[in-house]
């Protein structure tokens, strides 16, 4: 039942319309560029407490700010669903005669690939400020947790996109979701210095173990073994884009 | 083999029937037309036929295929041009129509052709690199026409084809219509509530209100059943006692009251004014105006339901905002 043709339009449509943005581009870039740039350099001569000696605060952050990068562009991959809907263009889709799984592979696809560009534009700048990353073998190994996390959360935002009916759930998403998400990630501080009851919430999310891995092969500095948070990280990124799936398959477009 | 066959279709929503329990066939070839008031049911059963929507209950078969068990062999057989604009319009009209038959697995080189093709009939071929958001309305409508065909339906449905454009626009949207059903054999159905609109392009109309088809038959055959010129009385007074004399005339075909108006019908109308106008003056009930005319779909959508066309849409309007509280419009969705 997959459609390789659908999953290649889909792709290709989104890079054209991501190519085509330039504000779009720029727009998302700008927060975490900002985060980088300021938290980086204010706080990076204090020694990161909860972290082992001789981290730098800008080497703890660049895998917070990548993952960061990675939760905004994928849900908002996830719930362009919401805009086709909106401009009618979801009606086009869903009368291909093409399974409606080939589209969500077609999209994740294309969400995945825009989400993986902005990490690296974000990476590449990273550079400048003195981030270091320890070698390609490390690279290799943040790409599939940049996967990981990718698919993740464009599987949350097509499960909130299936059941939204127009765009007014968009800022609860962002507001009451993907911000928590990212505060309780520990993207930005070590999640050691949170009380234990919001920790919890913290092992709940899934970013914190994406961020973790990130970390743990970018810096080597990880609060769980690499391979406990590739294996949540796989899982989570089953589940979301499974459920995503399911219910994109299930709405009625009319 | 009928180009679409539909029984007992139904669609509930919320336990409110949209649509209930209509039946018809269309022949291959055939220019069909579904008119009625916005809210009467006509884009649910579109969404049906195009496999949207999940029918509640009943059968309908679209090209020979069922619209519930092979959606896949329907979806490859109809072209659709939906009320809305369904275009990116972040992409050039070209890419539109080119990721359009890509999705219907059409290989390059007769893609391209294609394409040329759709695109010298709607007149677009110059406009084809420019972005779909520089589009007028008329142009997108002729765009989505174009998209409609690429992949040769047997079957085209168009969805309120010209609601919103300009009058010239609407005539050549009408000349497109009317040239590819009888150039190239498409079965069209198409929505509307212009009544000019269904009078001018269909075979055969369906008059749906409702939720149910109340008539169905070619546009004239619809207004010879009338029965010749309608005549309408507007009166000052009660006409009850005045219509209750002229309807037991021979030769009054139909009547109806609408307020203070009689509409009735009659062969040679002009002939029969002055004894209309006397039977009133007898009662002392004092004619305010008198109208001739031959009928027009508009007296067949009163006739048939007892009101106007644009009454009726208004009272939609109303029963939609009492089912939302405080919210006006719900039954695009």
């Amino acid at each position: 039942m997959i459609n390789w043709t659908a999953i290649y339009v889909m792709w290709l449509r989104e890079m054209k319309r991501y190519t085509r943005a330039k504000s779009r581009v720029f727009g998302s870039l700008g927060m975490p560029i900002f985060f980088m740039a300021f938290l980086g350099l204010g706080f990076n001569r204090m020694a990161v407490p909860g972290v082992s000696g001789g981290t730098n605060y800008i080497h703890f952050l660049v895998p917070g700010i990548i993952g960061m990068t990675l939760l905004f562009s994928s849900t908002m991959q996830g719930l362009s669903v919401l805009w086709d809907r909106e401009f009618g263009f979801l009606k086009e889709i869903m009368v291909a005669p093409v399974s409606r799984f080939s589209l969500v592979l077609g999209r994740i696809a294309g969400g995945i690939t825009t989400a993986l560009i902005q990490s690296m534009i974000l990476l590449v700048l990273s550079l400048f400020m003195g981030f270091r990353v320890a070698g390609a073998g490390s690279f290799l190994l943040a790409l599939v947790f940049m996967l990981l996390i990718g698919f993740t959360f464009i599987g949350l935002g097509l499960i909130f996109a299936s059941k939204m009916k127009d765009m007014q759930g968009f800022s609860i998403v962002m507001n009451f979701i993907v911000f928590p998400l990212f505060f309780l990630s520990g993207a930005l501080y070590p999640l050691g210095n949170l009380p234990i009851y919001v920790r919890v919430l913290s092992y709940a999310d899934p970013l914190t173990f994406g961020i973790d891995g990130l970390r743990g092969s970018l810096i080597n500095v990880s609060t769980f073994p690499i391979g406990v948070d590739a294996a949540v990280m796989a899982g989570f990124s089953l589940i979301m884009v499974f459920l995503g799936a399911y219910f994109f398959e299930r709405t009625e477009s009319a | 083999m009928d180009a679409i066959s539909v029984e007992n279709l139904s669609k509930q929503f919320n336990g409110l029937a949209a649509v209930d329990r209509v039946s018809f066939s269309v022949g291959e070839g055939e220019l069909f037309g579904l008119l009625g008031p916005n809210g009467a049911g006509k884009t649910t059963t579109i969404n049906m036929l195009s496999t949207l929507l999940r029918p509640t209950s009943g059968s309908a078969l679209v090209a020979g295929f069922d619209v519930s068990r092979s959606r896949d062999s329907v979806r490859k057989s109809i072209g659709i041009v939906f009320q809305e604009p369904a275009l990116d319009i972040k992409l050039t009209g070209r890419e539109n129509l080119e990721f359009h038959a890509m999705m219907y697995g059409i290989d390059k080189v007769e893609r391209r052709r294609r394409i040329d093709e759709v695109l010298t009939l709607v007149e677009l071929t110059d406009k084809a690199r420019v972005l779909v958001e520089h589009y007028s309305g008329g142009m997108k409508r002729r765009l989505e026409i174009a998209r409609g065909l690429i992949q040769q339906p047997k079957v085209l449905f168009l969805d309120e084809p010209t609601l919103g454009l300009d009058a010239q626009t609407r005539r050549n949207i009408w000349d497109y219509i009317r040239r590819l059903n009888k150039e190239r054999r498409v079965t069209i159905i198409l929505t509307t509530h212009y009544m000019e609109e269904a009078d001018y392009l269909c075979e055969r109309i369906a008059i749906m209100d409702r939720g149910v088809f109340v008539a169905l038959d070619a546009p004239t055959r619809l207004k010879d059943l009338l029965g010749g010129d309608v005549v309408c009385l507007e009166v000052e007074g009660d006409p009850e006692p005045l219509l209750a004399e002229i309807k037991t005339a021979p030769w009054i075909k139909t009547y109806s009251r609408h307020e203070d108006t009689l509409n009735l019908t009659m062969e040679k109308g002009e002939r029969r004014i002055p004894e209309l106008v006397m039977m009133a003056q007898r009662r002392g009930i004092t004619v305010t105006s008198v109208q001739l005319r031959k009928p027009s779909l508009e007296d067949v959508f009163l006739h048939f339901t007892g009101r106007t066309i644009r009454e009726q849409e208004a009272s939609a309007d109303e029963r939609n905002r009492a089912k939302i509280p405080g919210h006006g419009m719900g039954r695009r969705r």
